[in-house]
């Protein structure tokens, strides 16, 4: 059997949210214990002869039987949730209580609610998606740590200090409840910005990116198979990762290296991902709300649709760059709009929009902001201004791919020199 | 052909889901490679690191142990079959437990001659 390298990782995910709603919020720390104690004798079980076919059943009854020993130890000594709290004064009815907890479409609930408890308005953002990588994709500290490029320390401070707010709710969030549509929209930030964070991030492993933007996804899905969460925001989030994701595989070439958007080979996107984009963003069209999601999404069904980046509808780009900038303005979505410009227009114009980015200096750290301005200058025919622009840049980028990816680009500018 | 057993023995650790599943994986393809090359007779069992007694006498005279804390503690067994040591030794290679700060302990099956 060919393995799933999210496997563990979306099994322990699923555990811990019913865990977490059997145990009560507050007890978040003895639920992480049970799953960790699960499948670690699975691991060790099944190191040997393999995993078997039916592993899930294997894993919830290996959980619910440590559930159920952690209730009768402790039933005296913790407060669990109150709707199990009276079930458990009777020996006898902890087993059925359990069990009924661990049907499957109780499973999949608990996530999304493990999701939306995740996301607390008292929470900063930076917090919530740690909380969701921690609690909802199952990685460890240091995992989550590198993946942010902050310290282990840093990192755990930050989850601990994202528990305790957690622990002060005495239940998993509830899908009924009259905050759900503020909650959702936290959701919704929460899963961009980790999707944004496999794609565009900063850590230099390109393969733990992209587990990064399938988390992501399989996270999105869930919105999507739950119907009042499956607003067209909803589609239009889910829209723009399935269509960023299908262009993956022409992001980095078999040498390891970078490629943008003008130099892909576009063969090589994925066409059941883009299809199936295409089919959320048409779901996405329909209700009154426009968001970011809807803009960013029909920027990547634009790019998606063209069969060569020459071929691409740029007038109509920049149109939602202009819309993107009124719903949600930031200077790097200016930038692309500047880029977009630079298609449409020519690279003049381009350059006249970087200039007029306003707090700009916001970018100052950024290594796309000199490349941008490296490669319209380049366009440009001027190779000095720009080789110095790259060299900048290279000397802000963050990982490897990135420095490689732009030292191609200097390269360039001294092979353009010479001709 | 002689019978080995191999005794696998790592202190105990504290893993990530993630690097559960990878060290699983790991294990896994060893085992396969083995069993390809025909010279894995049983896959043996691992062994819970927790816990364990030491009986000492015949009234039942035990120690707990040997702890967890224990560096090199036996994590599970294997039967493999092999023309001799050396054979046996080069069976290890490419066993995933050396990156695990363990290690192999080979000891013959005892056969009459």
């Amino acid at each position: 059997m060919k393995l799933d390298s999210a496997l563990f990782r979306r099994e322990a995910a699923r555990l811990l949210a019913t865990l977490t709603r059997a145990f009560g919020v507050a007890n978040l720390a003895v639920a992480e214990d049970v799953v960790q104690d699960t499948l670690a004798s699975a691991f060790e079980a099944w190191s040997y002869q393999g995993v078997p076919p039916h592993y899930a059943a294997v894993l919830t009854t290996a959980a619910k039987n440590r559930a159920l020993d952690v209730f009768r130890r402790e039933r005296t000594a913790r407060k669990f949730a109150p709707e199990v709290g009276r079930l458990i004064e009777s020996e006898w009815a902890i087993g059925p209580a359990l069990d009924a907890m661990f049907l499957p479409d109780a499973l999949k609930d608990d996530e999304l609610r493990m999701m939306f408890t995740c996301c607390h308005p008292r929470l900063a953002e930076g917090v919530q998606v740690a909380l969701v990588l921690h609690l909802l994709c199952a990685l460890g500290v240091d995992e989550i740590a590198s993946a942010f490029l902050v310290s282990p320390a840093a990192m755990e401070k930050r989850l601990s200090r994202g528990k305790k707010v957690l622990a002060e709710s005495r239940h998993l969030f509830e899908l009924t409840a009259a905050d759900f549509v503020p909650r959702l929209s936290a959701v919704h930030r929460a899963l961009y910005l980790l999707f944004n964070e496999g794609y565009h991030g900063a850590s230099a492993h390109a393969v733990l990116r992209e587990d990064r933007c399938r988390d992501a996804m399989r996270l999105v899905r869930l919105l999507v198979d739950h119907p009042p969460a499956a607003t067209p925001a909803t589609y239009a989030l889910a829209a723009l990762m399935w269509l960023l994701a299908a262009r993956l595989p022409a992001r980095i070439d078999q040498a390891g290296n970078l490629k943008d958007l003008f130099e892909q080979d576009r063969s090589l996107w994925d066409e059941g991902l883009l299809a199936e984009g295409t089919r959320l963003l048409e779901q996405s069209a329909r209700g009154e709300v426009l968001t970011e999601y809807h803009v960013e999404a029909g920027i990547a069904g634009l790019h998606a649709a063209a069969g060569a980046a020459r071929a691409t509808r740029w007038g109509e780009i920049v149109a939602l760059y202009d819309v993107l900038m009124r719903i949600r303005p930031s200077p790097v979505v200016a930038l692309n709009r500047c880029m977009a410009i630079a298609q449409h227009e020519g690279p003049e114009r381009g350059l006249e929009a970087v200039r007029a980015i306003e707090d700009a200096s916001r970018l100052a750290a950024y290594p796309f902001y000199p490349a941008v301005l490296g490669e319209l200058e380049l366009r440009n025919g001027r190779t000095e201004i720009a080789r110095a622009h790259f060299q900048e840049a290279r000397r802000l980028a963050r990982n490897d791919g990135e420095r490689r990816f732009l030292d191609h680009r200097i390269d360039e500018c001294a092979r353009r020199a010479r001709s | 052909m002689s019978e080995f057993v191999f005794l696998y023995r790592r202190p105990a650790t504290s893993w990530t889901v993630q690097q559960m599943q990878a060290s699983m994986e790991r294990w896994q393809a060893w085992f396969k490679k083995l069993e390809q090359s025909g010279h894995l007779a049983n896959y043996g069992q691992p062994l819970e690191p927790k816990g364990g007694r030491v009986v000492k006498d015949k009234q039942g005279g035990y120690s707990d142990g040997p702890y967890a804390e224990t560096k090199d503690i036996v994590v599970g067994f294997s039967v493999i079959t092999a023309n001799d040591y050396d054979e046996a030794v080069a069976l290890t290679i490419d066993h995933p437990i050396f990156d695990q700060n363990g290690l192999i302990e080979i000891r013959p099956i005892f056969k009459m001659s």
